[in-house]
């Protein structure tokens, strides 16, 4: 009798990456994302590049698995090169990537064999800004800022009370570095080296990854024990507690 | 166009150089009703003069919607073009559910070419014996495509296929300079003239023929018989005063590409029914 193999289908990540925050501003998108390859919960890899430039339009970041995110880009070469080979003065514009990815992600997770990324595509065309994003389940919408994994929970907040239509590139700098130190304390699997990239109507600029700048001289991190009261079990607190009359502090 | 020892299947060549079963089939579509198109820099209109077996059938269907952005017009077998538009409907639609966005028709077109160009080359199968008008409107503007069983195709300001096209070809051919900039009534106007041209002497009526417009803004929609019956009579009004000095130039209408005289041609000049061209129709 042969021995049936199980079918290979991808059960966990191995090496992934954290969050992608991006904003629309003024001439187009602005992305966001750290260089970081984790390998569970060791930073093992510490330079991988999480934005590519995608066509003459698009710019696309992910989160996730890194491998997964490699094989992302093979589709969207083949597709892009396939569009380019047209020769027609017809072009795929974000929309149509982000339409594209959402129907691979969507088609593997039915076969219960998903891309394990979490991806966000943005870009200008003809004038049009477009920021969307797609998950690992093909769940995928557009706005007008977005962000994957922890970045959702911590930079999206922000996002929502600061951003307006019209940041300027600076400012729009400004507040994703924002987004990205919050990350960077608060988000374990983040490492001090960051990417921005932006996207305009004259193409895509991947910058030179940069560190932020950290304050650790916060009462809170400095002494995060103060306002307990003994050190010991709740046991012996509760006894003492029956056995002396506090005074207010 | 006579038989020959060549022309038994598509996969035999000629001692010319010709494939006779592929030109046979551009016969087929000259067989077929007239077919008209032009377009401007913003609408593309399709006409096409309806025939029908007898008085007790229904008119054939002639022109297809592809698309909110696509129709087709078609001349020759009626079959093969609604075989045609079946596979183009399709296309649109897959393409339409993977990027949200509508086919541009330059990809169409050739998509259909690539498709009736496969029937050329297989010792099993026949081209397709029917011509399509395709018009259709994207990014980088309004156009109009022809798209032959021969496998190629060619994009055009205006044209006209089926029988007795030449009539409006030399029409058009006249008038196709201000088309670029014609407003949208306009172009409908020398749509129908130029399907007037073909039915030669015929009147022309809602019930013998149809349009149809896309255009910015406007999805590509069939006109209703009552709205082309009250253009037909908006325009008429117009032609019939026109008649009268157009008669004596009737005869030296020949050669009628520079002339800038008035739309009025009585349509006798230059009309060859079953066309023969000298020559492989394919090196156009």
């Amino acid at each position: 009798m042969d021995t049936v193999t199980e079918s290979q289908r991808t059960l966990y990540p191995y090496v992934t990456g954290s969050s992608v925050v991006a904003i629309k501003y003024k001439d187009g998108i602005l992305m966001a994302a750290d260089m970081g390859g984790s390998y569970g919960s060791t930073l093992r890899y510490k330079s991988v590049e999480r934005l590519k430039p995608i066509g003459k339009h698009s710019l696309l970041g992910a989160s996730g698995e890194i491998s997964d995110f490699q094989e992302i880009m093979r589709y969207l070469d083949e597709l892009i090169l396939i569009d380019n080979m047209w020769d027609d003065g017809n072009s795929l514009g974000p929309k149509e990537v982000h339409n594209y990815l959402t129907r691979v992600m969507y088609n593997r997770r039915n076969k219960f064999n998903p891309l394990w990324n979490s991806l966000v595509l943005g870009g200008v065309k003809k004038g049009q800004k477009y920021l969307g994003t797609v998950s690992m389940i093909g769940v995928n919408y557009e706005d007008n800022h977005v962000a994957t994994g922890l970045g959702n929970h911590l930079a999206r907040p922000i996002l929502r009370d600061e951003w307006n239509e019209n940041l300027t590139f600076e400012e729009g700098v400004k507040l994703l570095e924002k987004c990205m130190r919050v990350l960077l304390y608060r988000d374990r699997s983040a490492v001090n080296k960051i990417q921005i990239s932006k996207i305009t109507e004259e193409g895509a600029t991947v910058y030179p990854p940069f560190s932020l700048k950290t304050y650790w001289e916060f009462s809170a991190f400095k002494n995060p024990t103060v306002g307990a009261e003994v050190h010991g079990s709740l046991l012996v607190v509760n006894e003492m507690k029956q056995n002396f009359t506090w005074i207010s502090a | 166009m006579f038989r020959n020892q060549y022309d038994t299947d598509v996969t035999t060549w000629s001692p010319a150089g010709r494939l006779f079963q592929v030109e046979y089939a551009m016969e087929a579509v000259k067989q077929g009703s007239a077919a008209i198109g032009l377009r401007s820099k913003t609408h593309v209109v399709l006409a096409c003069v309806n025939k029908a077996n007898s008085e007790l059938s229904s008119h054939q269907k002639k022109i297809f919607k592809v698309d909110d952005h696509i129709g087709v017009a078609i001349a020759g077998l009626t079959a093969d073009g609604r075989v045609l538009s079946r596979y183009m409907r399709s296309e649109c639609i897959n393409y339409n559910y993977t990027y949200e966005s509508p086919l541009p028709v330059g990809r169409l077109v050739v998509q259909l070419a690539d498709k009736a160009q496969v029937c050329t080359q297989r010792s099993w199968k026949r081209p397709y014996g029917v011509g399509l008008l395709v018009a259709g409107l994207d990014e980088s503007g309004a156009h109009l495509y022809y798209n032959c069983p021969s496998g190629n195709y060619f994009e055009y300001q205006a044209f006209a296929i089926g029988s007795r096209s030449q009539a409006a070809k030399t029409y058009l051919e006249r008038k196709f300079n201000n088309f670029t900039a014609s407003s949208r009534e306009d172009l409908i106007k020398d749509a129908l003239i130029a399907a007037r041209e073909s039915l030669q002497g015929e009147k022309l009526t809602s019930s013998v023929c149809t349009i149809a417009v896309v255009g910015v803004g406007e999805p590509f929609h069939i006109l209703d018989q009552e709205t082309v019956q009250q253009l037909i009579d908006t325009f008429e009004i117009v032609r019939e005063e026109e008649t009268a000095p157009a008669e004596p130039e009737a005869a030296a209408e020949q050669d009628a590409a520079t002339e800038q005289a008035s739309g009025a041609d009585q349509g006798g000049a230059g009309n060859q029914g079953g066309a023969d061209q000298g020559g492989s129709p394919m090196d156009i």
